[in-house]
């Protein structure tokens, strides 16, 4: 029988992380809930052999330390992110027992949506929500679970339904999602209350420790202090009161239905030599073909979005990449890539590369014309300048660029899609600018052409638009 | 040695699985979006953790519940979405705890807009959240930094047990270069001493940032101080860019270092003696290199993507030695090289911006 009155090794005898008073006495308030919940939880910690791999959240509120008590892992967390915490916590660890303990404000004002979706998510913890109706450490402000009519601090005149809302019964909401396991509301009114909280604080653990998921235990607490009221007549009160708004009983409870570890997820040491394989698998498939860079080309290439302009790009930055050249490719990113017109920035150099975005091009491509005007006078002397003829209507610049004007979509659909009349350019600017030989690009665009089905079709693209500059 | 042609933003998750982060926690923002795709994707793949958080708030506490485990970690967003993470940051570096942030900066205040900006500076800098802390800050600009700082960036992290974050704009994250695909390491760092884990070795140790005792707050403000000056001493990062003999030295970093050091050359052909300082941390802010320029140089130039902000930390380290001046553009709009060579020449001509 002496283990009766044993305190369990998961609560600490000493209190040694107290900064003031006796180092035996907790620091809640004469009548307040918060002890005995969490000698609740500690023995049901210790009975179920749990305390090892434990790890207990503290909200801000009262319990903020509750790290003072628990010979536990302890997080200390932000105001109403306990469940967040808690969440992180056991997924690294799937092994660990976390419990994330919180107050009315914290769960239910401040972090509702950690609350909502940490339970939506089915996490494998516990959640232990102490609802007494009032912000105790701050100076019993209303919470969200306040009563109608009840007096606190911001509510002097009583909690009004129009001005302050109604009480938040979180309970009957988290029961309406799929993932919960164990959803349930119990009270400190009496010692009969008490004994069916320490039952249901030791099942909400045990379906933790199965890998049965989520569990939800709130419990009706005492606040003498907040609401102002000796410890007796607190306890009436939460019989009286408090119970009529927030009924006891089992909101949700599918433990029986769900198999042990449903919802215990992975996570594996991360191993040095499967990542070196991971990661050398993700290397662009171009081994290094070395190519002399004539000179350096700087390109921008724009059109309307759907024209494969941004492709363009990147098929030539590949090439260039394969040369063994510095390459950057930069899109003009955001809403010009949904449905407007789109363009991209290239460069292909042989020393280390300034400006990724092209404010002068020595090559442009413009599929239409808006692009021709927008981007023709950026140019430089001498530049080439590459437009699909059967779309843009000219350029005021040919006396001093090279204007190449090859109707590259009409091309593209003789070779079977509109879809490579971009391919039909980057055949014009290789030809044109002399940087690359047709075989080396289209050995290459055998490599990089995602779309498998297309790539005969890039393929004669590409010669059709060498061709198209090498013979007219 | 194996190459990938990819985007700023991938290159980071590249970074963060080679330095042995295992959980990524991130809520949807563009320009940073590329990040959570990757971590999405790699993550679990190899064992992993990758969660979309209800929000950046949630985002930021699960990233202090693995980092108080001693595991890697990180988040991403962009700067909206960093502001939400301020108090996430401020516990963090509280708790002393070691993880990894990313801002890729997009134009604000406010909603702003999705494109590239240095807006941030100050918030990343000189705080951001309540009380005394700093971020260790570092501005890639380029792909293959994005991921080699990234890796940098948990090392720091761990090495000093504090908040790193990647500070980098929308052109950098958007755009791909080739990247050399980096070596993993196994963490060298042991936390056993002070994580909680939730296994018998770490039961006793606790996750806090509070310290009730104002003795106590103060103790451990002071302690926080010393690492950052450590920090400061030990991690300072730069890179110069014909500065020898400059009559003016630009400061610039992120994407427009790039721009800067595009003009520099040209500068040079025009006569005009003019260099490049690029912070690499801008946090740690490389004072002392720019003080040693004030002695021989004749004046500064700051260039942003702001209306004038890491100017001021410029104008720290010059202390009125010479005039520094100031080039910048926001909302989301980028300066050309001919913009900024306009600059140089109106300064060396005796002019002042």
């Amino acid at each position: 029988m002496a283990k009766v009155f044993e305190k369990p090794t998961s609560f600490y005898s000493n209190f040694e992380r107290k900064t003031a008073g006796s180092k035996k006495s907790t620091h809640y308030c004469p009548g307040c809930g918060h002890g005995n919940v969490h000698k609740m939880i500690a023995e049901a910690l210790e009975d179920l052999g749990l305390a090892e791999r434990s790890v207990f959240v503290s909200p801000v509120g009262c319990s903020v330390f509750g790290y003072y008590y628990f010979n536990s892992g302890n997080f200390q967390s932000a105001h109403g992110r306990a469940a967040a915490v808690a969440t992180a916590v056991k997924r690294t660890n799937p092994d660990s027992i976390v419990m994330s303990y919180q107050g009315d404000g914290d769960l239910a004002a401040i972090g509702t949506a950690e609350t909502i979706h940490t339970a939506n998510r089915g996490e494998n913890i516990t959640v232990f929500f102490i609802n007494n109706a009032i912000y105790g450490m701050t100076g019993g402000q209303m919470a969200p679970t306040t009563m109608i009519g009840q007096r606190s601090t911001t509510t002097p005149g009583g909690r009004t339904e129009v001005d302050h809302g109604n009480p938040i019964k979180v309970c009957e909401m988290l029961a309406t999602l799929p993932a919960p396991t164990f959803i349930t509301r119990v009270g400190l009114g009496n010692s009969k209350q008490i004994m069916q909280t320490r039952k249901a604080i030791r099942k909400a653990l045990k379906i933790q420790a199965e890998g049965k998921g989520y569990s939800f235990v709130e419990i009706l607490a005492p606040c003498p202090t907040g609401w102002k009221m000796d410890p007796p007549d607190a306890r009436d009160h939460l019989l009286s009161t408090m119970e009529d708004i927030f009924p006891l009983g089992v909101y949700k409870d599918t433990s029986e239905d769900v198999t042990e570890d449903h919802w215990k997820r992975v996570s594996l040491p991360f191993d040095v030599n499967k990542r070196h394989e991971y990661l050398q698998a993700m290397k662009t498939p171009l081994d290094l073909e070395p190519v002399e860079l004539k000179q350096d080309l700087n390109c921008k290439f724009a059109g309307f979005g759907g024209q494969g302009i941004l492709t363009l790009g990147l098929f030539l930055a590949q090439v260039g990449m394969k040369a063994g050249h510095q390459v950057s490719w930069f899109p003009a990113y955001g809403p010009e890539m949904r449905g407007g017109t789109a363009n991209c920035s290239v460069n292909i150099c042989k020393d280390r590369i300034g400006a990724p975005t092209v404010e002068h091009p020595n090559v442009l491509v413009a599929m239409n014309q808006p692009s021709v005007e927008m981007f023709e006078d950026e140019v430089v002397d001498g530049g080439w300048v590459f437009l699909d003829s059967g779309i843009c209507t000219g350029t005021a610049s040919a006396d001093r660029l090279k204007v190449t004007a090859i109707p590259a979509a009409e091309m593209a659909d003789a070779v079977g899609t509109p879809k490579v009349a971009n391919v039909v350019m980057l055949g014009a600017i290789c030809a044109a600018t002399g940087t690359f030989e047709p075989d080396y690009v289209k050995d290459t665009l055998r490599v990089i052409v995602r779309k498998k089905e297309l790539l005969e079709m890039n393929l004669a693209a590409f010669d059709a638009g060498w061709e198209f500059v090498k013979n007219g | 040695m194996a190459r990938q042609f990819m985007k700023g933003n991938d290159a980071i998750i590249l970074g963060a699985l080679a330095a042995g982060c295992r959980s990524y926690y991130g809520y949807p923002i563009t320009p940073a979006s590329e990040i959570a795709h990757a971590a999405a994707l790699h993550f679990p793949a190899l064992g992993g953790v990758f969660i979309q958080a209800e929000s950046e708030i949630a985002a930021i506490n699960m990233v202090y519940g693995t980092a108080g485990m001693g595991i890697r970690t990180m988040t991403a967003s962009s700067s909206p979405g960093f502001s939400l993470k301020q108090e996430g940051l401020s516990y963090i570096a509280g708790a002393e705890l070691p993880c990894v942030v990313v801002n890729i900066v997009r134009g604000g205040p406010g909603l702003g807009n999705i494109a590239p900006e240095q807006a941030d500076y100050f918030q990343i800098t000189k705080g951001g959240g309540h009380g005394n802390y700093r971020l260790v800050a570092l501005a890639p600009n380029g792909a293959q930094e994005m991921c080699d700082l990234t890796m940098l960036a948990f090392d720091l992290a761990d090495k000093y047990r504090t908040p790193a974050c990647i500070m980098a704009d929308g052109i950098t994250g958007q755009m791909m270069e080739v990247v050399d695909i980096p070596e993993p390491k196994t963490v060298p760092y042991d936390h056993t001493s002070w994580c909680a884990r939730g296994d018998s070795e770490t039961r006793m140790n606790l996750i806090s940032s509070i310290f009730l005792e104002p003795e106590d707050l103060e103790q451990h403000n002071l302690k926080l101080d010393k690492k950052y000056q450590q920090i400061t001493a030990a991690e300072t990062r730069y890179e110069e860019y014909r500065t020898d003999d400059a009559d003016l030295i630009v400061v610039a970093y992120g994407v427009v270092s790039r721009i800067v050091y595009s003009t520099i050359d040209q500068a040079r052909e025009e006569g005009l003696k003019v260099g490049l300082l690029r912070p690499i941390t801008v946090w740690p802010f490389p004072s002392e290199p720019i003080r040693k320029l004030a002695d021989s140089a004749k004046s500064f130039l700051a260039v942003e993507l702001s209306t004038g902000q890491m100017i001021e930390d410029v104008k720290l380290a010059v202390e009125g030695r010479c005039p520094v001046h100031f080039y910048g553009r926001s909302g989301g709009m980028v300066p050309g090289g001919r913009e900024i060579l306009e600059q140089y020449r109106a300064i060396l001509a005796g002019g002042t911006h």
